[in-house]
């Protein structure tokens, strides 16, 4: 019941965050999901709606509004030495699996990251068990596995340089690439 | 003879000051042993492109058991034997003397380097000889004077004319990175790229004969291991198996390649024959199993896996089941990288105590004693290489936000750093003796 209720608070943000971002344009990208503390749904939700000034809410359903702002968000980040993904991206993450499901045609990699914190070998397998995670999670909720590759990248390729907390935790992350 | 050398010896400064790296020694020892080398006199036309006692004093100075004596501050500058007084030396409190001249070979555009080291105590010439080769031979040449002097008085042999791989990452631009594999002396001179790509190059490491190198490129957008010939740059593609291709490790034979694969699912070692390719699985577990290194007998391999919860450092014997695993780490929160000293006893590798302690150190644990000693105290320091006469450990660290490469000594008593021009540096592999 209480998990009905915080769907149809987000369902507001989202109405409303679409009707500020109608008059400020603002840039796309994902960025929002790296302040950890807000929920990376409404921060999505913003992004998204800016990025499509052209459909008016009366064209698509809320739960079609919902799916395009969840498929949005491409880059889902970890804690520190955690392989789990966490608990406030499985919507997305379902999102991603029913519009794989939807489009067998569709292939995308996930690219597995990890901070540079720790040896290089072991960072390599962390990204690639983070990656497998999120593997399995859409496999679960539909999608083939035929349709995804998983490559890991350890810490060789950061979203963010330098030794602060900040860049560390942007670069603990899972990308889903479309291909 | 003083004048024309005073000449020679100018231009030879202005000359090193340009070199694009340099060894800067950030800790020696209390006592270092004083050992003078006088400039060495060059006989023939024209300006030689290297200082050849320079290069000596910069391999003694870097390892930080010697301090030589400016020549600034010399009676006389012997370049042989019937020029030396031991009393102008004994006065300056020098324990060694190294003298030497240099000409051009009879008939030939090489040049040949005569070198005399003494015991100043002794009264005593310790070595002596030429040696020939071609003018960009002449920084070899240093080394291998190096070398006979470190031994003479060490009693250990030196490692002046081995090398180092690396690799170097270059932001060139937002999402444009571009990666090396480089190859340099072990000083960081005479750097050359062996490889450049735009995707990620990983785990360098040498052949036990110094031929070959292999590596992991992500150049077809996934992790795949290669060898490569150093002297043809001749290469090929040893894996191409699903998911994780990592960590290869050559066999002390050289006949093998220990690797990492996930192809089953998750990270296991695995053993593949370079001639037959035939592929041997090692370990077997549902955790994360990766860098492995070879015992130095060759029966056995460390690496580490995070079985237990956190990454801790393990040996198993090729042949033998999982259950046979026997794990070598405990009083760590991670301890990683393993690698056996040539002793075979000591273990180097990469130690964070405790999970409130944030650090990555290099550190050594004796199997036997069971003993830690960390070696340094900066905090993101990692993929240890050991000297192939076992005295010294190159890895990887933070300075300033940037990679570079240092270097400590086993006892930890003395460190050097291999400052870089450009580039994060990483993942240093220390080659083997190549003779």
């Amino acid at each position: 019941m209480g998990k009905q209720r915080n769907h149809f608070l987000k369902v507001g943000l989202v109405i409303s965050l679409f009707a500020l971002a109608a008059c400020s344009s603002t840039s796309e990208t994902d960025d929002g999901a790296d302040s950890g503390a807000s929920s990376s749904a409404s921060s999505n939700s913003g992004s998204s709606a800016s990025s499509r000034p052209g459909s008016g809410s009366g064209q698509l359903t809320q739960e079609q509004i919902r799916a395009q702002n969840a498929l949005r968000q491409t880059v889902f980040y970890f804690d520190f030495d955690i392989a789990e993904f966490k608990a406030e991206d499985r919507d997305t993450l379902t999102y991603h699996a029913r519009d794989l499901a939807a489009n067998a045609n569709k292939r995308v990699r996930l690219e597995g990251h990890a901070d540079e914190r720790g040896t290089r070998e072991y960072n390599l397998a962390l990204g690639e068990r983070r990656a497998n995670g999120i593997l399995n999670y859409l496999i679960v909720n539909g999608a083939s596995r035929s349709q995804i590759e998983v490559v890991s990248y350890g810490e060789e390729r950061p979203a963010q340089s330098g030794q602060t907390e900040s860049a560390y935790s942007r670069n603990r992350r899972v990308e889903i690439v479309a291909r | 003879m003083i004048s024309r050398l005073s000449v020679l010896l100018l231009l030879l400064v202005s000359i090193s000051a340009r070199a694009e790296l340099s060894i800067q020694i950030t800790q020696g020892v209390d006592n270092p042993i004083p050992i003078a080398v006088v400039p060495f006199a060059w006989e023939g036309s024209g300006v030689l492109s290297e200082d050849v006692a320079d290069i000596v004093i910069n391999d003694l100075e870097q390892v930080g058991e010697f301090l030589s004596l400016s020549p600034g501050n010399m009676l006389s500058l012997p370049s042989e034997e019937n020029e030396v007084f031991f009393r102008d030396w004994r006065i300056l409190a020098q324990d060694y003397l190294l003298v030497g001249k240099i000409d051009r070979a009879p008939g030939s555009q090489l040049v040949q380097v005569q070198y005399e080291f003494f015991d100043i105590n002794r009264e005593m010439k310790l070595a002596g000889e030429v040696l020939t080769g071609s003018v960009t031979q002449l920084r070899d040449i240093g080394h291998e004077i190096s070398n006979v002097v470190y031994e003479l008085v060490t009693g250990t042999r030196g490692a002046f004319t081995t090398q180092i791989l690396y690799i170097v990452s270059e932001e060139l631009g937002p999402g444009n990175t571009t990666y090396r594999l480089e190859k340099s002396d072990y000083d960081g001179q005479r750097a050359q790229v062996l490889l450049e790509s735009g995707e990620p190059i990983m785990s360098p490491n040498w052949s036990p004969n110094g031929e070959d190198i292999a590596y992991v490129s992500f150049e077809t957008t996934l992790p795949r291991i290669y060898v490569q010939n150093i002297a043809t740059g001749q290469r090929r593609q040893i894996t191409n198996y699903p998911n994780i291709n990592s960590s290869p490790v050559f066999s002390p034979d050289g006949s093998k390649l220990a690797m990492v694969l996930s192809k089953d699912g998750n990270p296991e070692i695995y053993v593949q024959d370079l001639v037959s390719n035939e592929l041997i699985r090692v370990t077997n577990h549902p955790s994360i199993d990766t860098e492995p290194s070879w015992t130095v007998d060759g029966r056995s391999l460390v690496f580490m896996s995070d079985r237990t919860g956190q990454p801790q450092i393990y040996q198993m014997e090729l042949g033998a089941s999982d259950l046979y695993v026997e794990r070598l780490t405990f009083d760590c929160f991670q301890c990683m990288k393993g690698n056996f000293l040539p002793d075979g006893v000591n273990l180097v590798h990469v130690r964070r105590e405790t999970r409130q302690d944030p650090n990555y150190q290099i550190a050594i644990y004796n199997v036997e004693t069971l003993r830690v000693i960390t070696l340094t105290d900066t905090s993101l320091d990692e993929s240890p290489s050991v000297a192939p006469n076992g005295s010294m450990i190159m890895y990887a660290t933070k300075f300033a936000g940037r990679g570079v490469l240092d270097a400590v000594s086993i006892d930890g008593r003395v460190k050097f750093r291999l400052p870089s021009s450009q580039g994060d540096v990483r993942e240093p592999s220390w080659s083997p003796f190549f003779n």
